[in-house]
């Protein structure tokens, strides 16, 4: 079956560019041109994705996106400026999965948009993970990397798990610290940075120079997509 | 020689004055009765026929009905209702008069004195305010009413007037009608009950209109008003540069002594001044005991005599003097180019007392002596200030009974003294501990303790130790001869030792003042803005005078509004808002205790010269008295002060303002050039790949080439956007930091990855400590500036060179460094490096860019507390490194 995206975007030129790269990936697309329209497709025509703009003409892209999260957790894709750190960061909250920042490449938007569809795929439990060199494996809590072990302790393994199973996907510091530390530790940064930089070093990974793990300053952790 | 004469510029100035003000004509009289209010009455009509409109302020007809006849066609002002002793009363409204606006007022009775509670105290003032505001004023006045010949009326008639008018506001008239009618007619008139008298005695009446004292009063007014035409003519000559006799310029000093009310002196002074045309001064002189002494008995002897000349247009002064006042009489007179000087005569004493001299004698003593230079005038004083005394107190009884417990028990102890030692030194000898006691009292308690003390010494030793003992005879004259030399010697010393005790007094008094307003400039000059000043004022007048201050300046209308006060205020009742006003808009003191409005509760002075008034500074004491002289000289020299610090504060304010505002032309200036220019850069190749794109036979390799142009110039284009957009956000403040603690190698990491497409071809070397503490920073601001410079250092060095970034920690933060080896900024720019819109190598040759970057991340990194600097890499100045250094988070930080 083929996946429906839906753009709610009011900036014409964007939505026309939008259809065609997304067409060219085989992708149906809806367009909607307000947020009265957006809420009204997410609807109708039960898209696999929604690609959301944040700033549109009639309301707020929050607004559409919390009327969404109403009745749906249909993927959500925010397109942001880059001054608008706050909307970004309360898009996210709101429950959307993930943003790039306006002006973006078509690259960079699809390979988003292709994470948050496998990840729906997915979503049943997969018990082993595989990207590129580095196989992971849920059910005796093992990972490796080129064929070699990695010794990780409980927790960087739950770590890399939560980020390989999102691979390409931001992943918010705030839901790796509930999800591995518990709700309790949700603003306990300074674990998660620790346990990053053991991981990046069992990687071999460079935290000025990131292959696995890249960091969004402020907002969380990206594992590369193989 | 002859050069054409032009006009005496002082002369034009009466001239000058007169063209926005109002035109003065005054109907004078010799006496009542003799028809000025009628004849007013009939010239207004005729201007009213002439189309122009008059309004009558007041006109009092006494029920005459041919002059109620011609009020019929005028308009008359509603009276203002005032209610006085419980009664209601009727005045003239000034405000709805000026409010109005006709094009003739007509006001009568220009001597008449208002109830309390108006504008003014006297109707003249208000006339004044008309004129001020542009309205011609028609008035009446009897000669009898004019300031300097009120004491000759007084002569002739045997009735004085209580209400005057000040000569200047004649002179100010531009036209007077005399209006003349022979004295048998008046007579006649009077005796036919034509002539309305206001409550006088029948007998004074009918000597007031005494054939021979009209006769008198009648030439009286024609040489006024001869006088008069006299003036106008020689103005008129001095305007117009027609030669003439012109009377040099010996400019008149009156003086007042200490304690002398000299209001003689003062008309003698304007009369002689008027005479010669020239102008005068009136200079009081006072010392701190004077002071005291006033103070101590509310009296108002300079106040009232200065408030009396200031009335008659004299230029007055105040000098404190505590040493020689005939030298710096002299000194203010030569000063001020004075020719002639006027001096109450020293009130008559006999013989003995003269012995004393008061500073009255001692400065007519010293001026008779030195000023030989000078016309000297010694006139008739007129009453002591004792006659003026609000209420008399005297030295309290209390005060003396003390004093003379203090003088009755130093000389017993003295005497057990002297008993002691009687055995031991001469008897002779013992006379000198005596002495002693008289100095310790002078210096003590002063001049007339010590004295007593010497007397009772006197008798005391005289009973207990010259024999025979216990008597108050003498048998040796040698030693009675002793006893008097002791006398005198002890109220020598004793004399002097007051003295001492005076000066150090004064000095310290002095001291004080000085010190006093010493604080407040040096507070003033502490305060960083206009508010401050203004506080600081107000605190410090409230403290030095104990007394409440408010200090009010104009608003953006124009209107006065309360800037400050002690303790705060922010109302103030509509009479005293009409006070600071009055002081404002006049340049003179307004409220109590001085001659405008003085009901107020009060004392507002002008701060700042006519063209530069500031606002006003006003004070009240609680209590409600008037401010006495030394308070009064001391506020007028803080208002100064006060005036100069608020001038230069709003000075420096309006400089910081023009700085900033032409600093924000400059930076529009560049912002439009580098929109137009550098923005467009990107936008040409963008528009020029695309456009070859759909050229026919375009290879792959070349589609390629034209696509990464767009994608590179485009995100360029992006981040030249969002340096501006950055930059705005920083100018308006809108920045708010995120701060959370942050791994500067992942920040490193991040802003490479951004930045991974220019970056290409250039080594990037991170030397940042893996285990490095985070740091307390907003972590999206802080890569936006990694971004900036590691761009910039891509920018300015060539393709392949190595690009290094280090930190290290120091104390409690972390430093930063970002080299590149390009070939470094030019020399001295180092600092400039972080302006707006400065780029290295600027023209053609130079790179492409806002020029904001630095200033950016200069903006981002100071708003986090940190420092930012750029130098060279090399000795020889080339490459270059920018070092910022930001904080560790407090928690975190390494031990």
């Amino acid at each position: 079956m083929t996946a429906r995206i839906l753009i709610v975007e009011d900036e014409t030129p964007i939505r026309r560019f939008l259809r065609v790269a997304l067409e060219a990936e085989g992708w149906l697309v809806s367009e909607a041109a307000s947020a009265h329209e957006g809420v009204a497709l997410a609807a109708r025509e039960v898209p696999a994705a929604i690609v959301l703009d944040l700033g549109l003409p009639d309301a707020d892209g929050i607004t559409v996106l919390k009327r969404v999260r109403e009745w749906s957790s249909v993927p959500v894709l925010v397109l942001s400026v880059r001054s608008d750190e706050a909307g970004k960061i309360a898009a996210l909250d709101a429950g959307a999965q993930d943003y790039v920042t306006k002006p973006f490449s078509t690259g960079e938007l699809l390979a988003r948009l292709r994470g948050l569809l496998r990840d729906r795929a997915s979503e049943g439990g997969a018990a082993r993970l595989e990207l590129g060199p580095l196989a992971i494996d849920a059910k005796d809590h093992r990972a490796s990397l080129d064929g070699q072990d990695l010794k990780l302790t409980r927790k960087e393994f739950d770590l890399l798990w939560l980020l390989a199973s999102h691979a390409g996907r931001l992943v918010t510091q705030e839901m790796l610290l509930k999800a591995i530390w518990g709700p309790a530790h949700a603003e306990d940064s300074q674990y998660l940075r620790v346990y990053i930089r053991h991981l990046r070093a069992k990687l071999g990974d460079d935290a000025a120079d990131p292959r696995w793990i890249f960091t969004e300053p402020g907002v969380g952790y990206r594992l590369a997509e193989r | 020689m002859p050069e054409p004469r032009r006009p005496e510029p002082e002369a034009l100035l009466p001239e000058a004055r007169r063209e926005n003000r109002g035109r003065l004509k005054v109907f004078l009289g010799a006496a009542p009765g003799v028809g000025k209010t009628y004849a007013m009455l009939e010239a207004a009509r005729s201007r009213l026929a002439a189309g122009q409109h008059v309004l009558v302020g007041v006109a009092e007809t006494h029920g005459r009905a041919e002059t109620e006849a011609l009020l019929r066609d005028l308009t008359v002002l509603p009276r203002r209702r005032v209610l006085h002793g419980g009664r209601i009363l009727q005045e003239m409204d000034v405000d709805a008069l000026i409010a109005a606006r006709p094009d003739i007022a007509l006001i009568d009775e220009l001597a008449h004195s208002n109830l309390s509670g108006g504008r003014h105290d006297k109707r003249w003032q208000d006339v004044e305010d008309v004129l001020a505001a542009g309205i011609d004023v028609y008035t009446t006045l009897n000669v009898q009413h004019v300031e300097t010949l009120n004491d000759t009326v007084a002569r002739i008639t045997g009735v004085r007037v209580r209400e005057t008018v000040p000569d200047r506001v004649l002179e100010m008239a531009d036209q007077i009608e005399l209006i003349d009618l022979p004295p048998d007619e008046l007579i006649e008139r009077l005796r036919a009950g034509k002539v309305y008298v206001q409550d006088q005695a029948a007998r004074a009446v009918a000597n007031f209109f005494a054939k021979g004292n009209l006769t008198a009063l009648r030439e009286l007014a024609m040489r006024t008003a001869a006088d008069r035409v006299d003036a106008q003519l020689q103005e008129h000559m001095a305007a117009n540069a027609i030669e003439g006799p012109w009377p040099t310029q010996e400019r008149i000093l009156v003086l007042l002594p200490e304690g002398a009310a000299g209001r003689d002196a003062i008309r003698i002074g304007k009369r002689s001044a008027d005479r010669a045309r020239t102008e005068w001064f009136v200079l009081a002189l006072t010392s701190l005991r004077a002071e005291e002494a006033a103070r101590r008995e509310a009296s108002d002897t300079p106040g009232a005599a200065l408030r009396l000349a200031e009335r008659l247009g004299a230029d007055n002064s105040v000098l404190q003097v505590e040493g020689d006042a005939a030298a710096e009489v002299l000194d203010f007179a030569r000063r001020l180019n004075i020719r002639r000087i006027i001096l109450p005569r020293p009130p008559a004493r006999n013989r003995l007392a003269r012995l004393i001299p008061t500073a009255h004698e001692r400065l007519a003593n010293g001026l008779t002596r030195m000023a030989t230079e000078y016309e000297l005038t010694l006139v008739g004083d007129d009453g002591r200030p004792a006659r003026h005394r609000r209420s008399a107190p005297a030295p309290a009884l209390p005060q003396i009974l003390r004093l003379a417990a203090v003088v009755v028990a130093t000389v017993a102890g003295v005497s057990l003294i002297a008993a002691a030692a009687d055995r031991l030194i001469p008897v002779l000898s013992l006379s000198l501990i005596y002495m002693t006691a008289v100095v310790a009292v002078a210096s003590r308690f002063g001049l007339w303790p010590s004295v007593a003390t010497a007397g009772l010494s006197f008798l005391a030793y005289n009973f207990l130790f010259t024999p025979p003992r216990f008597t108050l005879t003498i048998w040796d004259q040698g030693q009675f001869l002793t006893l008097v030399l002791f006398l005198v010697a002890s109220i020598l010393t004793g004399n002097l030792a007051a003295r001492l005790r005076g000066r150090v007094i004064a000095q310290r008094a002095i001291a004080d003042r000085t010190r006093k307003l010493y604080d407040f400039s040096r507070k003033a000059a502490a305060a960083a803005g206009f508010d401050d000043v203004v506080w600081a004022a107000v605190s410090h007048v409230a403290t030095v005078l104990e007394a409440e201050s408010i200090l009010l300046v104009p608003d953006g209308n124009g209107q006065l509004a309360i800037a400050g006060a002690f303790p705060p205020e922010d109302r103030l009742a509509p009479r005293e808002m009409s006070a600071a006003r009055y002081a404002y808009e006049h340049g003179e003191p307004a409220g109590r205790g001085s001659a405008t409005l003085p009901a107020s509760r009060w004392l507002f002075l002008p701060l700042g010269q006519a063209e530069r008034r500031i606002g006003t500074l006003g004070i009240a004491h609680e209590d409600g008295r008037e401010p006495d002289p030394g308070d009064r000289r001391l506020l007028e020299a803080l208002a100064d002060q006060v005036a100069l610090a608020l001038e230069r504060i709003r000075l420096s304010e309006d400089l910081a303002q023009t700085r900033v505002a032409s600093e924000a032309e400059r930076l529009r200036t560049a912002l439009l050039s580098s929109v137009s220019h550098d923005l467009r850069t990107p936008l040409v190749s963008i528009l020029g790949a695309a456009g070859g794109l759909d050229q026919p036979g375009l290879d792959e390799t070349g589609r390629d080439i034209l696509i990464d142009t767009i994608r590179e110039e485009g995100e360029r284009l992006d981040r030249y956007i969002q340096n501006l957009l950055d930059m705005t956000r920083l100018g308006h403040g809108a920045l708010r930091l995120n701060l959370s603690p942050s791994d500067l190698r992942e920040l490193v990491g991040a802003a490479r990855h951004r930045l991974r497409g220019p970056l290409k071809g250039h080594p990037v070397e991170v030397l940042v400590p893996e285990d490095m503490a985070p740091a307390a920073i907003d972590p999206i601001l802080i890569e936006q500036v990694l971004v900036n410079i590691l761009d910039n250092a891509r920018k300015y060095s060539g393709p392949g060179t190595p690009i290094r970034v280090t930190a290290r920690s120091e104390g409690d933060h972390a430093v930063l460094a970002i080299e590149d080896e390009g070939p470094g900024l030019p020399p001295g720019s180092a600092a400039l490096a972080f302006d707006m819109f400065w780029r290295a190598g600027q023209g053609d040759g130079g790179q492409v860019g806002t020029g904001l970057g630095l200033a950016i991340c200069k903006g981002i990194v100071e708003a986090h507390g940190g420092t930012i600097a750029a130098e060279p890499v090399h000795p020889d100045g080339r490459g270059t490194r920018i070092v910022m250094t930001l904080p560790f988070a407090a928690s975190e930080r390494p031990a």
